[in-house]
């Protein structure tokens, strides 16, 4: 497994300082996620080469130095790939064009070929379209297409869903998954998108104010309570599940979790399979006994292990699943009727699950 | 039309040619420096690059004259290494030319240049281009058209170019004596119908050239000076 170590300071407009001393696994995606103006982007210009961190600043690719005090490698020199938030596809080639750009000046480990990437991105009816009659999905996915064919060692990747929305938003995520699974390069993707970040992401390191503020495995961050993910209305847990079967008379499929079952609407995939479900807090909701005759069809037994209430009038719950956590947001008065404590056995019902994406390698 | 109005005209034409040529590859480099670059030093660039817009033919001319005389460091030098007299030679001419038409190459490069987006540049470069590959395979296609304008502006310019050659270059015919030069023998020895062959010839020649170049895109008229 490679591995980036960074040792970074940048200073920006308005006295803004990035800082950031991590050594980041690269294994899958590792999302920088944080608000805008956190330095997301400053840090992965700094990584690209396109932006200079300060003397003194030190960027090690496995054993590579990328920046220290003797070197500063030019990015035409760092085996990147980088798929920036407005494509930049270049105007006076067509697709095919865009596409051969780097395939013709890769110098690393020979990488995908052309019908591959065609095939993962599904780029081969666009491959004679001028880069101007695109649409903006379309020309993400073709920037995306140009960066795995320079055979990159790791892939950049500057928020490139932030211009679209609605269905070519999704279509576009599934594409990108799919490539970034089948390339096998691993990658960091910038983004301020929560449900995002959970659907991408292996790893995570959170950014705000130019500073580190956590950094680790997905799984591991998304269901602690004091994470950035769990502020807003978007707080999720994943839950890594096992795909055990499908019922078609009812058009569901049953996944398995710590030895419970949980229904979701039916979705491809063969039992055995690894998946992972994104819960979001705002679905779960908490009983004291084991509710009967109710319409939610996911019902787990689990135990409180830390609630979280601050002036808001809504509380955050975590709760344990086997080694798992999952996330509740209740109300306050809820919480006291209830008289939740740490420790307590109680019941989540979960209304409504999204199912995510499948993870080839559980890191 | 006379051998000497022919040899004239051939003059003009290798004159205009041998400029035009040299203007590209000296103003792609000095017009890429000057559309990268702000600060002092390449204002002050472009102030000297467009001079010739302004200045009077007979001042760049008296000093171009004084710069290549015989007794002059460049003359001696020129002198010793081609054993010819450089003032009042095609060398000079070519010398000139390339002053005096240098703002209308560089001027559209520059614009055509400026116009490239960065972002594009740092696009090419982390997909593994370097600096020249970045200017061969970017740079050079988008502004392909600004090339033929400043190719077309510098050659017609250098054509039509008077003050300076009269200078510099004196009237001696096969050498330096090109058409406008020429033209204002015929003038002042008051022979108005060859005069008028010439400069018939010298109008549809700049209209053609001008018609060709502005009927291709209407960008580009925005760069004359």
């Amino acid at each position: 497994m490679s591995q980036l170590a960074l040792r970074v300071r940048c200073r920006g407009a308005d006295d803004f300082l990035l800082e950031v001393s991590e050594n980041l696994p690269l294994l899958g995606v590792t999302a920088i996620y944080g608000a805008s103006g956190s330095g997301k982007t400053t840090l992965l210009e700094c990584i690209a080469g396109l932006r200079s961190a300060e003397p003194g600043s030190q960027i090690h690719f496995d054993t590579t130095p990328w920046q220290d005090n003797a070197t500063q490698l030019p990015p035409w020199q760092r085996g990147i790939g980088y798929v920036f938030q407005d494509a930049r596809l270049f105007p006076h080639l067509d697709v095919e064009g865009n596409l051969h750009y780097g395939l013709q000046r890769h110098r690393h480990s020979s990488g995908p070929s052309v019908a591959e990437v065609c095939h993962w991105l599904g780029l081969e009816p666009l491959l004679h379209r001028q880069c101007d009659t695109l649409s903006a999905g379309q020309r993400q996915r073709v920037a995306m297409g140009r960066a795995l064919l320079a055979a990159p060692r790791l892939l950049l990747l500057d928020e490139p869903l932030a211009n679209l929305d609605g269905d070519s938003r999704r279509q576009c995520l599934d594409a990108l998954k799919r490539a970034i699974c089948a390339s096998q390069v691993p990658a960091l993707y910038v983004s301020h998108d929560a449900e995002e970040v959970s659907q991408l992401a292996d790893r995570l390191l959170i950014l705000e104010s130019g500073q580190v503020v956590q950094h680790g495995s997905l799984l591991a961050l998304s269901s602690r309570i004091d994470c950035a993910l769990s502020r807003d209305e978007q707080a999720a847990a994943i839950l890594q599940c096992e795909l055990a079967g499908h019922d078609e008379a009812f058009g569901l499929s049953e996944l398995r979790a710590e030895g419970h079952s949980l229904w979701v609407n039916h979705m491809p995939g063969a039992p055995g399979e690894q998946h992972r479900l994104r819960i979001p807090a705002r679905d779960v909701s908490l009983c004291r006994e084991q509710p009967r005759q109710t319409s939610i069809l996911n019902v787990l037994p689990v135990q409180v292990t830390e609630i979280e209430t601050g002036d808001s009038p809504r509380a955050l719950v975590r709760l344990a699943v086997g080694e798992q956590f999952l996330l509740a947001r209740i109300t306050r008065k809820s919480a006291t009727t209830l008289q939740l404590k740490p420790g307590d056995h109680v019941f989540a019902q979960i209304k409504s699950t999204a199912l995510l994406t499948e993870i080839a390698d559980p890191a | 039309m006379s051998p000497a109005e022919l040899d004239a005209i051939y003059l003009t034409l290798a004159l205009a040619g041998t400029t035009t040529l040299i203007l590209i590859l000296l103003g792609t480099p000095l017009a890429w420096w000057l559309s990268r670059r702000s600060g002092n030093l390449p204002a002050l660039v472009e102030a000297l690059v467009a001079m010739p817009l302004i200045l009077p033919p007979t001042v760049l001319g008296f000093y171009l004259l004084l710069m290549l005389a015989p007794d002059s460091a460049i003359g001696r030098l020129w002198q010793q290494l081609t054993g010819n007299q450089l003032a009042f030679s095609f060398s000079a001419l070519v010398i000139g030319s390339v002053i005096y038409s240098l703002p209308f190459v560089v001027q559209p490069l520059q614009a055509a240049f400026t116009r490239v987006p960065a972002s594009l540049l740092q696009a090419a470069a982390t997909l593994g281009a370097p600096p020249l590959d970045q200017f061969r395979s970017i740079v050079l296609p988008l502004c392909r058209r600004s090339f033929l304008v400043a190719a077309c502006l510098g050659f017609a310019h250098t054509v039509g170019e008077f003050g300076v050659i009269l200078m510099i270059g004196g009237n001696i015919p096969g050498e330096t004596r090109v058409v406008s030069v020429a033209l204002y023998d015929y003038v002042e020895s008051l022979q108005f119908a060859e005069a008028h062959r010439l400069a018939v010839g010298l109008v549809l020649f700049s209209l053609a050239l001008l018609f060709l170049l502005y009927r291709g895109n209407g960008r580009v008229r925005a760069v004359a000076s």
